[in-house]
């Protein structure tokens, strides 16, 4: 049901994304190494906590924000993936307290 | 439609919060409004008004600005009620009091001193001064810099849109507005005023300016005066937070939907409502020290408005002594004072008269009168 | 503060292709662009595919590979390129931009916008959902990371990317289920006229060569398709339309959404540029003359997000301003401008010939949602039916729509709701999307956080800059 890779090949990297460990490919975006893994689910809408995932992947609808490394509502479209990375869904609005 | 038609009972110039608000109290005395507005890309103070509800400090050099404004800030709650039973709006009406942030020792004394001026000349005004650590007990969020503050329970905020956009929705089907026309010409005879917009001309038996900085050019047309500047405010605002302000300051407030607007700037600049790098960053770093976590909070939008400034900030109220029913409101506390004008100053226009109270807001109180022409 | 004669915002085929002929004619060259790859989103991460993962270029096709070429020539150009950088804001001469988090500015003597284009928003009930994504973005995670949908795709739309997506997909080893079109049947007769036209422009060969590929992989093929719905609860789950009298629903996990791509104006509203309604491709672009000069002095646009002519025509575009640039910089005589423009300018106008075709036959049936229901501002979730009873109360422009309902204000500042809030007001009042304008766009361009903005260090040059070389009136 999810995204599947049509080349294998390229260096594996490892990121966490909800406490989970991923592989994802050097030099893919994080939004793709997402979607790869199964992952459909984003962020939570603000205004009233809606579902929803990627959809331009160029950086221009903002639906695809999670949080990354503690810095909340980070575009994961427009973002490589790097090694160790620590991803979480965003969850509405950005907590000031975190 | 011109010549013929109905007369109106009132026409109002001016669509923004002070002409949508009295609309709104003229309507609730029965009168047949015609409210006049410009079009989309109309100056719009209403628009770039960073929302405060806001009393302590105002109307140091007039208590009768300072009387005005408290009976304003406590006929709100009613009216935001109101607003919300009649349109099921909620304008996001709040009054946990309001603060004024103190970034030095200096500050805070020049402010205590301005506050307890006012309870000399009022006789009873509520404020209290607050140190870092009473400050901090209210705020957790508030930077080491910050010195202290000026709290006043009277202070509130709102949402100046949805306010907006209620009195839009409440008399929609109660007074004729006619968005997208502007003012042509204006002409008394007789005994009614005639007000020319593209559109044709229409009748009514009183009119109101509260076009803003477009009063200055209608005015005159009515033997009156509104020597108004334009004074820009520039704004920015954040993306959602959760709730972390609860509540507003001078220059840091949390909405009703959770972003975060900064403001407080002043610049004369003529009818430029263009935003500056410059300020942007002078904003920006007042911000960030009164609250230190917004630097990674990020910024969605800024924008430029016009206030609409007199000589001594203070509201012109005034009718016409050469053409009678015809008034003059202006003010550039379109907000705050937004429930005292549907719910005083409307009821007693529509019985043609202005309340006694505001005698002391005639335009000869102005040495020079300075008649600005919107471009 | 740093000085450049050409600072160029956007790295795909017009940007490059500028920096390559201002270098060329001697100019000192920045292109700046936001992601940390060359080649814009046509030719998104070009250089890394072809190194890394070749066998992808050959499902992508030649019109990808193209981009291989052009960023040799950048590279070779000696253009300074600065990756991962946001430009936020220009004011007078200053461009500003956010990259590594921190604050830095550049100064320039003309500025090009090549910033591209954005798919058009197609807003039907569900398309909100997780799983729903347009056809660009299937495109670019075949590009970027090689991934195939799995099971239960369908295309839904209008335009020849839905075409090429499928294409595309099926070369990579992909299934596509159907492809469900909406463009009207009777619309085909209307297209033929400009056949000529498009024969020799190269597009019609290419497309009918596309159709018998997909018909031959067993792809289902739906035509003149109405009142598309995407169902499902947490994500889409099926797409359900109506063909004639009879409705259809089939299953649907992934579902790409196309209804062309229009100039993405953001920058040039951004910085007070005159706009227009194209009627012929039914989206607003920024009033250029033939060189790419916007309506502000020292502004350029070219590429896509002055007008679409696709990624080919982009590069002309780009060189064309280019030129241009050199010649107001006192570096080249306006009778070498115009030689060198000359077969350009020609090509130009041979591909906007050609796209009068397409444009006619995929011009978009879905601008104005009928539906009360159906989302327009993602961001902040404002309907349709919001939108057309708020025109009621006075909303009559989208300045005063975003102000009484928040459409426009999320992070996205407008960019996926603009064209269908005007679409609704002008359908509500009759009017045209001319006459009722757009969102007025203020910076930052995008968001940034605040540090960046507190960090923007005053220059003596920013004294001098123009506070209103925005427009007067917001």
């Amino acid at each position: 049901m999810s995204f599947r890779r049509s080349d294998t090949g390229g260096t594996n990297v490892r990121f966490t994304f909800e406490g989970r460990s991923l592989e994802a490919k050097e030099g893919e975006t994080l939004a793709a190494a997402l979607l790869a893994a199964g992952v459909r689910e984003f962020r939570h809408t603000p205004a009233s906590n809606q579902p929803r995932g990627p959809f331009c992947m160029m950086g221009i609808c903002f639906e695809c924000l999670v949080e990354v490394d503690s810095r909340a509502n980070q575009q994961a479209c427009m973002l490589n993936v790097r090694p160790g990375m620590v991803v979480r869904l965003q969850r509405a609005a950005r907590d000031p307290e975190a | 439609m011109s010549g013929g038609g109905p007369v109106a009972d009132v026409i109002v110039i001016g669509g923004g919060l002070v002409g949508a608000a009295l609309a709104y109290g003229l309507s609730r005395e029965g009168q047949a409004v015609t409210l006049l507005d410009e079009g989309d890309n109309a100056f719009r103070a209403s628009r770039g008004n960073f929302g405060l509800v806001w009393v302590q400090g105002k109307g140091s050099r007039s208590p009768a600005y300072a009387r005005w404004t408290r009976a304003s800030a406590d006929l709100w709650p009613a009216f935001a009620t109101q607003l919300l039973e009649e349109t099921a709006i909620d304008v996001g009406y709040r009054k946990p009091g309001g603060l004024t942030l103190c970034m030095s020792e200096a500050e805070m004394e020049s402010r205590c001193t301005l506050l307890q001026g006012l309870r000399t000349s009022l006789h009873e005004y509520d404020f209290q001064m607050l140190d870092r650590l009473e400050l901090r007990e209210l705020l957790p969020a508030v930077g080491e810099t910050v010195v202290g503050a000026s709290f006043c329970p009277h202070d509130g905020h709102v949402s100046p849109l949805l306010l907006l956009r209620a009195l839009h929705q409440a008399i929609l089907d109660r007074v004729a507005y006619r968005p997208g026309e502007e003012v042509i010409a204006i002409e008394r005879r007789d005994g009614l005023f005639h007000v020319r917009t593209r559109r044709g001309t229409r009748a009514a038996i009183q009119l109101v300016l509260a076009a803003g900085l477009g009063n200055a050019k209608l005015a005159p047309r009515v033997g009156l005066q509104a020597p108004v500047v334009p004074v820009r405010g520039q704004i920015l605002v954040t993306e959602r937070l959760q709730p972390f302000l609860p509540l507003p300051t001078m220059q840091v407030r949390q909405t009703e939907v959770g972003t975060v607007m900064l403001g407080d700037s002043h610049e004369e600049v003529g009818f430029d409502v263009s935003t500056t790098v410059a300020a942007s960053r002078d904003i920006t770093r007042r911000a960030i020290a009164q609250f230190p976590f917004l630097g990674d909070v990020q910024m969605i939008r800024t924008w430029g408005a016009l206030r609409v400034m007199t000589a001594d900030g203070l509201p012109i109220y005034e009718q016409s002594q050469t053409h009678p029913g015809a008034y003059i409101v202006t003010c550039h506390s379109g907000v705050t004072l937004a429930a005292v004008h549907a719910k005083q100053l409307a009821p007693a226009i529509a019985r043609g008269d202005l309340p006694p109270e505001l005698d002391a807001f005639c335009a000869e109180r102005f040495e020079e009168c300075h008649v600005v022409q919107a471009q | 503060m740093r000085k450049v004669d050409l600072a160029v915002v956007g790295a795909g085929p017009a940007g490059l292709a500028a920096a390559v002929e201002a270098s060329a004619c001697g100019l000192s060259v920045v292109v700046l662009d936001e992601q940390p790859t060359i080649g814009g989103q046509i030719y998104r991460h070009i250089e890394r595919v072809v190194e890394a993962a070749p066998g992808r270029t050959a499902a992508l096709g030649d019109d990808y590979l193209r981009g291989a070429a052009l960023a040799q020539s950048f590279r070779a150009s000696g253009a300074d390129y600065q990756e991962g950088s946001l430009v936020w804001h220009v004011e007078g001469s200053i461009l500003w931009y956010l990259r590594d988090g921190r604050s830095g500015s550049l100064k320039a003597g003309r500025i090009l916008l090549a910033t591209g284009a954005m798919e058009r928003p197609l807003p039907v009930p569900g398309w909100t959902l997780p799983g729903v994504m347009t056809a660009g973005a299937g495109q670019i995670l075949l590009k970027t990371a090689g991934l195939l949908p799995g099971q239960r795709t369908v295309l839904l739309g209008n335009g020849p990317l839905l075409l090429l997506l499928a294409q595309q997909l099926l070369a990579a080893g992909g299934t596509i289920d159907a492809i469900v079109e909406t463009v009207p049947r009777a619309r085909y007769l209307q297209a033929l006229c400009h056949v000529p036209a498009a024969w020799g422009s190269g597009y019609l060969p290419r497309g009918l060569r596309m159709l018998r590929a997909l018909r031959r992989a067993g792809v289902k093929f739906y035509r003149g398709a109405q009142d598309l719905r995407i169902e499902g609860k947490e994500a889409a789950e099926a797409v359900t339309f109506r063909m004639g009298a009879r409705m259809v629903s089939l299953a649907a996990s992934h579902v790409f959404l196309h209804e062309g791509v229009v100039p993405n104006t953001h920058f040039t509203r951004l910085l007070g540029c005159d706009h227009l309604w194209d009627v012929g491709q039914q989206c607003f672009r920024p009033v250029t003359d033939r060189w790419g000069n916007t309506s502000v002095e020292g502004i350029m646009a070219a590429g896509d997000s002055a007008g679409i002519l696709g990624a080919v025509a982009a590069e002309d575009a780009g060189r064309v301003a280019a030129l241009e640039a050199a010649h107001r910089l006192g570096w080249l005589d306006s009778s070498i401008r115009d030689e060198k423009a000359h077969p350009l300018l020609r090509r130009l106008e041979n591909q906007a010939r050609g796209r009068r075709f397409l444009d006619n036959l995929y011009a978009p049936t879905h601008r104005v949602p009928r539906e009360p229901d159906i989302v327009v501002c993602r961001c902040e979730e404002v309907t349709a039916g919001e939108i057309r009873s708020a025109v009621r109360i006075g909303g009559h422009g989208p300045n005063q729509m975003k102000s009484y309902l928040r459409c426009g204000m999320g992070p996205c500042q407008g960019r996926m709701c603009g064209l269908t809030v005007t679409s609704l007001i002008a359908d509500e009042l009759k009017l045209s999307p001319q006459e009722v304008g757009y969102f007025r766009v203020r910076p930052p361009l995008k968001p940034v956080p605040l540090q960046a903005i507190a960090e923007a260090c005053p220059t003596e040059e920013m004294a001098e800059a123009p506070a209103s070389g925005q427009a007067r009136w917001g």
